[in-house]
């Protein structure tokens, strides 16, 4: 039967921060002096006025040696090397794609950077180009591994390894990339019966976990079986999970959100969107984590 | 209207997804995301409202002017809308981008309002055929998250319900020309009665069945959607097919009833919530845009 929630809006409530850890942290916002010292060199987020170094974003100062600069909380992507990216196809060019991963420019994906079917190692030749758009699709997701960044900030990708590659069935979540934490692997396989990968560039793209490693496919055959239905709740389950942890500003790793996803077994799934749920939710995931670390 | 690209695997997951009554965010079919509905938001109109659902966030201005009634309607007022697509929304609205979406959904609240039932427009008279009340209604997007019109229908009902017009007198001179005089209490005013006012339900077609508040990702799958305007009381006032697929008439029959069962129970939650609001009277905390 239908259900219809609706409420009035609630002022929101400050949360206090959680015990600081490793020293306070300096927050400024644009136009905050961070400091009047001449002898220090300006790095991102930073600019001279009148002799004082002032933020001209708003985040949390880092400062290196003699170079100081503030890292932003809600920006856009900046690639690094290694780094772990869930991106979506929006052009078939030459001999690349363009990739769009919440940076400030299109990431690339040069055709020669990409897994052929079968792994084979040759040269691409005039009809691989010509096959590009068999491979890759615009509007198809594709998980990749950044090889360099050009000058301008552009980041160039590539999926070399047999666990890149394009992306089947499942639920893509855009958050900031800020949120998602640096770990040795982002590809996790939770216990409660999904995949999730944690893109550094802010898309979480959550899973069915698929039954054998289908090796020789190299990622491009998509099942396009339907999901059992006990799949597609712990996918729902997960993602709203996801949600609720984004929403209070939670950092996300495969621990909080499988404490989340524990603490949110009590309630209905959609029921876990409704604000009183989700602050009672994470405050619980945080509850745990502090546990864990202290 | 804005739209997400998505791969053929995930529109594959969300339709067989609807098949099985379980969409992504877990909400069955008829199921709506969570609302938020505050009135008296803008201080400088006779009435206002802001609603938001899920990602979509419209802001309702109504603002009485006087007026001259229309000719073939000599002892009514009437109701004008504009729609104003913002560019905060998408970029998609940027310069003159939103302009045939913003027609498109004042042209519907038009047809929807078309009915003599929904507004009781002879309320709205001062004096026949000379003056009247017009009520300008103004919508702004400021934010799309799919499902437009059922929060454009909602917002646009609560600032009708918040909508205080000020209580006229008309008086006579000895000459026969007529004055009139605007009451000093600025309390003393008429509000309207929206019982009948009838709100949009959207239902979009995915796969072999139909889907109620469809998020920007349902709606890339739906080939179809059916608007349909219903009454408090579940009574048809307009109904509107949208999308480049087609639609057998048997569906269409299935996708009407669900609307009006859905629409019934939109109608008992909106008034709940504007009872609620209008009980706390001035101890309401306004949240406003800086909550």
């Amino acid at each position: 039967m239908a259900a219809i929630s609706m409420r009035l809006p609630v002022a929101r409530k400050a949360v206090g921060p959680s015990a600081p850890r490793g020293g306070e942290k300096h927050l400024v916002a644009p136009g905050d002096t961070i400091t009047t010292d001449t002898g220090y060199m300006r790095g991102h987020g930073t600019y001279v006025d009148e002799e004082k170094l002032i933020a001209s974003v708003a985040g949390a100062v880092e400062r290196v040696n003699k170079l100081v600069c503030v890292r932003a909380l809600k920006t856009r992507y900046n690639g690094e090397v290694g780094d772990i990216v869930v991106g979506r196809i929006t052009e078939v060019q030459q001999k690349r794609w363009k990739v769009e991963t919440n940076s400030r420019l299109d990431s690339v994906l040069l055709l020669s950077s990409m897994n052929l079917p079968g792994g084979e190692l040759r040269r691409r030749s005039a009809e691989d180009e010509l096959a590009m758009r068999d491979y890759l699709q615009e509007g198809d997701l594709i998980s990749a591994e950044v090889q360099s960044v050009f000058s301008d900030g552009a980041v160039s990708l590539h999926t070399r390894s047999l666990k890149y590659g394009k992306l089947g069935q499942g639920v893509l979540v855009q958050v900031s990339p800020s949120l998602v934490k640096r770990q040795k692997t982002h590809f996790h396989d939770l216990p409660c019966g999904a995949s999730v990968i944690l893109g550094n560039n802010g898309f979480i793209w959550i899973y069915p976990t698929p039954e054998q490693k289908d090796e020789e496919a190299g990622g491009f055959t998509t099942n396009l079986e339907p999901v059992p239905l006990s799949d597609r709740e712990v996918i729902s389950r997960l993602r709203n999970c996801v949600v609720a942890l984004v929403t209070q500003k939670l950092m996300l790793f495969d621990t909080s959100i499988l404490y989340c996803y524990e603490a949110s077994l009590p309630h209905q799934i959609k029921d876990i969107l409704k604000p009183e749920v989700m602050e009672e939710i994470v405050l619980e995931t945080r509850q745990r984590l502090l546990d864990l670390e202290g | 209207m804005a739209s997400v690209v998505l791969s053929e695997a995930e529109k594959l997951y969300i339709v067989h997804g609807v098949q099985e009554d379980l969409r992504v965010d877990g909400r069955g079919c008829e199921d709506y995301r969570c609302a938020e509905v505050e009135t008296d938001v803008v201080s400088n109109t006779s009435g206002s409202a802001r609603v938001k659902l899920g990602h979509t966030d419209i802001l309702v201005g109504v603002k009485a002017e006087m007026g001259t009634p229309k000719l073939e309607k000599p002892d009514e007022g009437y109701l004008e809308f504009f729609v104003d697509c913002s560019a905060n929304a998408t970029p998609e609205f940027e310069g003159r981008g939103g302009e045939e979406l913003g027609t498109e959904i004042a042209n519907t609240l038009y047809r929807v309002f078309s009915s003599e039932t929904s507004v009781d427009l002879k309320s709205l008279c001062i004096n026949p055929r000379e003056h009247c009340w017009v009520l300008y209604v103004d919508v702004l997007l400021l934010e799309c998250g799919g499902n437009l019109f059922d929060a454009i229908s909602i917002a646009v009902k609560a600032a009708l319900f918040n909508t205080r017009i000020p209580k006229v007198r008309v008086l006579e001179d000895e000459e026969g020309s007529k004055e009139i005089e605007l009451s000093d209490d600025p309390y003393d005013c008429i509000r309207l009665n929206v019982d009948d006012v009838p709100c949009i339900v959207t239902l979009s077609k995915i796969g072999y069945r139909h889907v109620v508040d469809a998020t920007l990702q349902e709606e890339a799958c739906c080939l179809a959607s059916l608007l349909i305007s219903v009454t408090s009381k579940g009574a048809l006032t307009s109904m509107k097919k949208v999308g480049k697929g087609s639609l057998d008439p048997e569906s269409i029959f299935e996708m009407m009833e669900t609307g009006k069962r859905v629409g019934k129970s939109l109608h008992v939650a909106l008034q709940k919530i504007l009872d609620e609001e209008e009980s706390l009277g001035t101890s309401r905390q306004k949240v406003g845009f800086l909550g």
